[in-house]
């Protein structure tokens, strides 16, 4: 006798994924040029539990989790989360695996945003980047949407992937433009283009997670709906789908949330790519199963990929873009070589 | 969707334009249901752009109503529960499951942002069971036949449950044992389910075999309607087609016997 159910995901994966998020916290605390035990991680964590930075860290460790270690591999989490949410988000959107902020000019948007504020102001604020970012990424979202709609009669992904693309070198260019006019400046960019995370302190973190936590659940919500697409625009209108509405909402979900994940962590690429694509190969295409794994997964991996960034070459510490760079370059590489071209359009 | 009165899609003057170009040009139709509809016509006629346009893709001129109101000032959502589309060469997305993919008919009759309910999930698991797909839930929808996959299609109009269910030519890419099937299966739920099916189809005897009314297109006009026995006649194929035919009975329906001159 046959069984029918949807796809969903099933209480073992949720187990898995929790297990994973909280190991790759607890990896991302104990190691370091310091290391720490992790008996005495959990027993600092537990001395804090009912009212956080509450009572004595005097100690050494004390401090380095609370101060160091915590902040960073929290937004470590956070922002992969996002970026990976989004990719997955991009992807579903425009019936596209390759899709990913970078492919959509949203980074590139992202990062003219915070050059041209790191340029134009000699101390510049630090909640002036995240707005900066956001202006940055909606400007290169909005001129991707509206090329890639105009270009061709009707709505073709294709066609907006294109403009993405021709609006990325655009931005880039044109950032590129900025910092040679500014060359004092150009350090300071330089150490923001190539991803940070060595700086974060709980500041950071309490900046960007209101905006990023608003985002994913929006982009969460959108879950069964990203399936929907799957079908292609005329099919889903014809099933009840608002597709030009559903699409913009989650476009701008996703763009504003890279947006906040760029202004502190600066370019952060390939993660959006590499996770959802991943969980494709284990638990398939199903968009209400993709998007909460890539969730838990994108924050485990940039977690980890942090890790790597300060102990592969201590005491000196890579840059975390440069780290999912040589990661994720190869493996898109590998993607694009072993998918046959009927996987991707 | 009242269950006592008999909902009527009314067509009236609908035109669609290309580019400016008339593709349809004033077509009128009615259209109850448990009745099936069939469009024919030579290609380029016209008959996926009508359909197109009924189901809301295409913009379009003149009136598309049902009982009064007319469809197009409707929500997406709210059409979606009155005229169900089945696409000439449907999208059947690689890595999807065959019961997620007749889930999808559902989403007319769910909000945006909600998710199935249990009634969603019992309303696709007794389309499956109807027409014998359970067997099929698990699979892949990319994996499946042509004629696993028209009856998947199907499957998933069922599941969103429109009185008014659109067909673009559901028989083309089968062999002659899955289109009978598939056609059986058709007129079969029509007289269930109590729907009105509105199809395009090529193969003019076939047409004449299974629905009650046809609607002969030709350069986007609607040229001849009527049962198929005043429809299928060698003066009007002649015209539109360009080609002698001979009509014989075949157990009560005309059958289009093309002739051939050797020369």
């Amino acid at each position: 006798m046959h069984t029918a159910t949807a796809t969903r995901i099933s209480r073992k994966t949720w187990v898995i994924s929790a297990v994973a998020v909280c190991l790759a916290l607890l990896v991302g605390v104990c190691v370091g040029a310091v290391s720490i035990p992790p008996a005495d991680v959990l027993a600092e964590l537990g001395n804090h539990l009912p009212f956080v930075h509450h009572s004595n860290n005097s100690s050494l460790n004390s401090t380095i989790i609370w101060q160091l270690r915590l902040p960073r591999v929290i937004l470590a989490l956070v922002v992969g989360s996002m970026l990976a949410t989004a990719g997955c988000s991009y992807q579903g959107t425009f019936r596209n695996p390759l899709a990913d902020p970078y492919l959509l000019g949203v980074s590139a948007g992202a990062g003219l945003g915070a050059t041209v504020a790191i340029v134009s102001n000699h101390s510049v604020a630090h909640w002036v980047l995240p707005i900066a970012s956001f202006a940055g990424a909606l400007i290169a979202v909005a001129l991707t949407y509206s090329l890639g709609r105009s270009a061709l009669v009707g709505r073709s992904s294709t066609a907006l992937v294109l403009a993405g693309v021709a609006v990325a070198n655009l931005l880039t260019a044109i950032q590129t433009l900025v910092q040679q006019r500014n060359a004092e400046k150009i350090r300071e960019v330089y150490a923001w283009v190539l991803g940070r995370l060595n700086t974060a302190g709980w500041g950071d973190v309490r900046l960007v997670t209101p905006y990023i936590a608003v985002c994913l659940i929006v982009l969460i919500r959108y879950r069964r709906v990203l399936d929907i697409f799957a079908v292609g625009d005329e099919e889903a209108l014809t099933l009840g789908l608002p597709v030009n509405r559903a699409r913009a909402a989650v476009i701008i979900a996703a763009s504003l949330g890279t947006a906040a994940a760029v202004s502190v962590t600066g370019l952060i690429g390939f993660v959006g790519i590499i996770v959802p694509h991943i969980l494709r190969l284990i638990v398939g295409n199903s968009y209400r199963v993709l998007m909460p794994l890539s969730l838990m997964f994108g924050g485990v991996f940039l977690v980890l990929a942090d890790v790597i960034a300060r102990t592969a070459l201590a005491p000196q510490e890579i840059p975390i873009g440069v780290v999912t760079a040589l990661i994720g370059a190869p493996f898109f590489l590998y993607i694009l070589g072993s998918r046959r071209s009927a996987d991707l359009t | 969707m009242s269950d006592n009165s008999v909902p009527t899609l009314s067509v009236d003057h609908l035109s669609v334009f290309i580019d400016k170009k008339p593709i349809v040009c004033d077509i009128s139709l009615n259209i109850s249901v448990g009745q099936w509809t069939c469009i024919i016509g030579p290609n380029g006629a016209g008959k996926s752009t009508l359909l197109k346009a009924l189901a809301g893709i295409l913009k379009s001129e003149g009136s598309i109503s049902v009982d009064g109101n007319d469809l197009r000032s409707f929500s997406e959502k709210d059409r979606a529960c009155w005229i169900g589309y089945v696409a000439q060469d449907p999208v059947f997305p690689r890595g999807m499951r065959v019961f997620d993919y007749v889930m999808l008919g559902r989403t007319a009759h769910l909000n945006l942002l909600a998710s199935e309910t249990p009634l969603d999930t019992s309303m696709t698991e007794s389309v499956l069971r109807d027409l014998d797909l359970m067997e099929f839930s698990h699979r892949d929808v990319a994996t499946l036949s042509g004629g696993e996959r028209q009856r998947v299609a199907i499957a998933r109009a069922l599941a969103q449950a429109s009185p008014f269910v659109l067909l673009d030519e559901p028989t083309t890419a089968l062999d002659v044992g899955h289109q009978q099937e598939v056609l059986e299966l058709i007129d079969r739920l029509r007289a269930e389910h109590k729907i009105a099916v509105i199809s395009t189809m090529h193969d003019l005897t076939v047409s004449g075999m299974y629905t009650d009314h046809l609607v002969l297109m030709n350069h986007g006009k609607s040229s001849v309607s009527g049962t198929p026995h005043e429809v299928l006649t060698p003066e009007h194929i002649k015209i539109h087609y360009k080609v002698d035919v001979d009509i014989i009975d075949n157990a009560g329906f005309p059958m289009v016997l093309p002739r051939r001159t050797l020369q």
